[in-house]
């Protein structure tokens, strides 16, 4: 079981308010993912739950338990963090066994539980080894090891990926990913790469300065993001923002418009000129210029198309898939 | 880029450190050479560098005429008592400082070394008189109290300075892992911090060992330890050369040999923060 509740959680550091009340429930099972832009309380938020931050005011519920008291030794909570932070004097071993030492499991216990563990995260090689002589992705897998043997409610993740390199991050996110369909156990992954929270999360919860702008599922939030932070955050290239006349015509102060939602079309209403092709070779994103409706439009066209830099396009948007924002930022629906 | 070394360069590096190294040998290397040296030749000019007539005299003489296992059991028994107890009260000085530092921690800490700028001699008075009213003159115990006090704020920089290189996230994952306090300090906080613990020991007990001024004017012969041994072999007028280096080798001796077995904790040390 693993439902965390919280409840007008706030915390405080000296004057500064990082987070104002906030009220989230985490389902069992769940993947949620906190996502927002660095020093948005994402961090913060995981370490209160974690118990290693004490709340300035609220209540966070573990299974309907209040645990906004109890010390993060008896939360029942595993975590995962972005340095690893394993213990450099132990062996692989000795570092997935330590806490089950501390909860007290019997040793042939203990020995099944790190041979599991080690087999499901190809780590039985390197058992004896210490921490400083593995490599990058290997530590976080003895990390992840650490996590999983003490069963937890919940795993934590803080920025789990962000020491790793490009190819490695893939690697280890679909691992996480395979990891939580295997066990089923609620979990909570930090990140500011929407890349992972969109690939890997059941849901999303997107914050800004404390605030909760939206939770929702990985689709839920790309199809109707409720303002423009969240249309601008979610989605890879961003969102184009239009303004002005272009708006009005759509009854909005702003309309948005994903790359992957406009078109190069002969017969298109808008016009540009193309500044830089990206040629990715299933894809081709074209950034465009002087298109009189906002500073550079992205657009992602077709893996072949042949267009160049200084050649003039005309665009066709999707209007089904267009999105409309007033005054205040927020979605008109 | 890394410079290229010329052959050239490497030979002249070579010298110089040698050269250096030397340099700063050289004193204990003569004071070693001179002991085994008659009176008449520790005095001869020129000076004889390796032909003279080798000789043990002067260490049976100092044996002789004083004892010298008193003077290293004193040593022994306040250099290592001396740190022990400053330990003991420099660990969780430290470690509150390294992990739990509040707002004024830099002020004590600053407050704390500012100790160390005072010349000794400035308090040589009102020490000497709180030591003679309260019957600690010429005792070991007095000694130990004295120097413990005067390495403190080095033992406390030292251990704070190793504290703080242990990252916190380390500790957190263990009070994550279910360790509570006594566990967190038993299996993670104390296994890395013996390194930093082992070498603020060795130098201590090489700083305590060499310590000089204290240990002359608190001590007459009771509890006298082998600076004071050194001290009485040298005479005004500079006559027994050769007695006073035997008496010196026999006092550096034993510190020597420690220092070398112990080298690699040592160098981490005096090196402290500096490499990694």
């Amino acid at each position: 079981m693993g439902q965390i509740t919280l409840d007008k959680v706030t915390k405080r550091f000296g004057e500064v308010e990082v987070i104002p009340p906030l009220d989230l429930e985490i389902g069992d099972g769940e993947f949620t993912v906190f996502v927002g832009p660095s020093g948005c309380g994402k961090s913060t938020l995981l370490r209160l739950i974690a118990g290693l931050e004490d709340v300035s005011g609220g209540q966070i519920r573990i299974d309907g338990r209040d645990a906004t008291e109890t010390p993060p030794a008896r939360r029942g909570l595993a975590m995962v963090f972005q340095s690893y932070a394993l213990y450099p004097h132990m062996s692989v071993r000795k570092n997935i066994a330590f806490p089950m030492k501390m909860a007290g499991v019997p040793e042939d216990e203990q020995k099944r539980r790190i041979e599991g563990a080690a087999k499901a995260l190809n780590l039985t090689d390197y058992l004896d080894r210490r921490p400083g002589q593995l490599s990058g992705g290997q530590r976080q897998r003895v990390a992840i090891g650490r996590a999983i043997v003490r069963e937890p409610a919940a795993f934590l993740f803080d920025e789990p990926l962000s020491n790793l390199d490009a190819a490695l991050r893939v690697g280890m996110r679909l691992e996480i990913s395979e990891l939580h369909e295997r066990l089923k156990t609620t979990m909570i992954y930090v990140t500011h790469d929407q890349v992972e929270a969109m690939t890997m999360a059941d849901k999303i919860v997107v914050l800004r300065a404390g605030h909760v702008e939206q939770v929702g599922s990985p689709l839920e939030l790309y199809r109707s993001p409720r303002n423009l932070f969240v249309a601008g955050f979610i989605g890879s290239p961003k969102m184009n923002f239009i303004e002005g006349e272009e708006a009005g015509r759509h009854d909005a102060r702003t309309i948005g418009i994903r790359p992957e939602h406009v078109s190069v079309d002969p017969s298109g209403p808008w016009s540009g000129v193309v500044a830089v092709s990206e040629h990715l070779g299933s894809d081709t994103f074209l950034h465009i210029h002087e298109t009189g409706l906002c500073d550079v439009m992205t657009v992602r066209a077709g893996g072949e198309l042949d267009v160049h830099h200084g050649d003039r396009v005309r665009l066709s948007p999707d209007l089904s898939k267009l999105h409309r924002f007033d005054g205040q930022g927020l979605r008109i629906a | 880029m890394a410079r290229a070394v010329t052959p050239r360069r490497k030979a002249i590096n070579t010298a110089l450190a040698w050269g250096i190294g030397i340099l700063i040998f050289f004193p204990i290397l003569w004071t070693i050479l001179t002991s085994f040296k008659t009176e008449a030749q520790a005095i001869a000019d020129p000076p004889l560098f390796l032909n003279f007539d080798w000789t043990l005299e002067n260490y049976v003489t100092v044996q002789e005429r004083s004892n010298y296992f008193r003077h290293f059991w004193n040593s022994v028994v306040i250099s290592v008592g001396s740190t022990l107890i400053g330990l003991l009260i420099a660990v969780p000085a430290a470690w509150a400082m390294a992990f739990v530092p509040g707002r004024r921690t830099k002020d004590v800490l600053m407050w704390m070394l500012s100790t160390k700028m005072l010349p000794p001699v400035g308090v040589l008075v009102p020490i000497y008189l709180i030591f003679r009213d309260t019957g600690l003159l010429d005792s070991r115990i007095g000694l130990v109290i004295v120097l413990t006090l005067i390495n403190l704020p080095i033992i406390v920089w030292m251990l704070y300075t190793y504290f703080r290189e242990i990252p916190g996230e380390i500790l957190e994952a263990a009070r994550m892992d279910g360790a509570g306090l006594r566990s967190e300090i038993l299996y993670v906080l104390t296994p890395m911090a013996v390194p930093g613990i082992a070498s603020t020991l060795l130098l201590n007990i090489i700083l305590a060992w060499n310590e000089a001024f204290w240990t002359l004017n608190l001590t007459a012969a009771n509890a006298a330890p082998l600076t004071a041994f050194i001290a009485s072999y040298s005479s005004p007028e500079g006559l027994f050369y050769a007695k006073l280096s035997a008496a010196s080798t026999m006092a550096i001796a034993p510190i020597l040999i420690m220092g070398w077995f112990s080298q690699k904790q040592l160098v981490r040390g005096l090196t402290f923060g500096a490499v990694k």
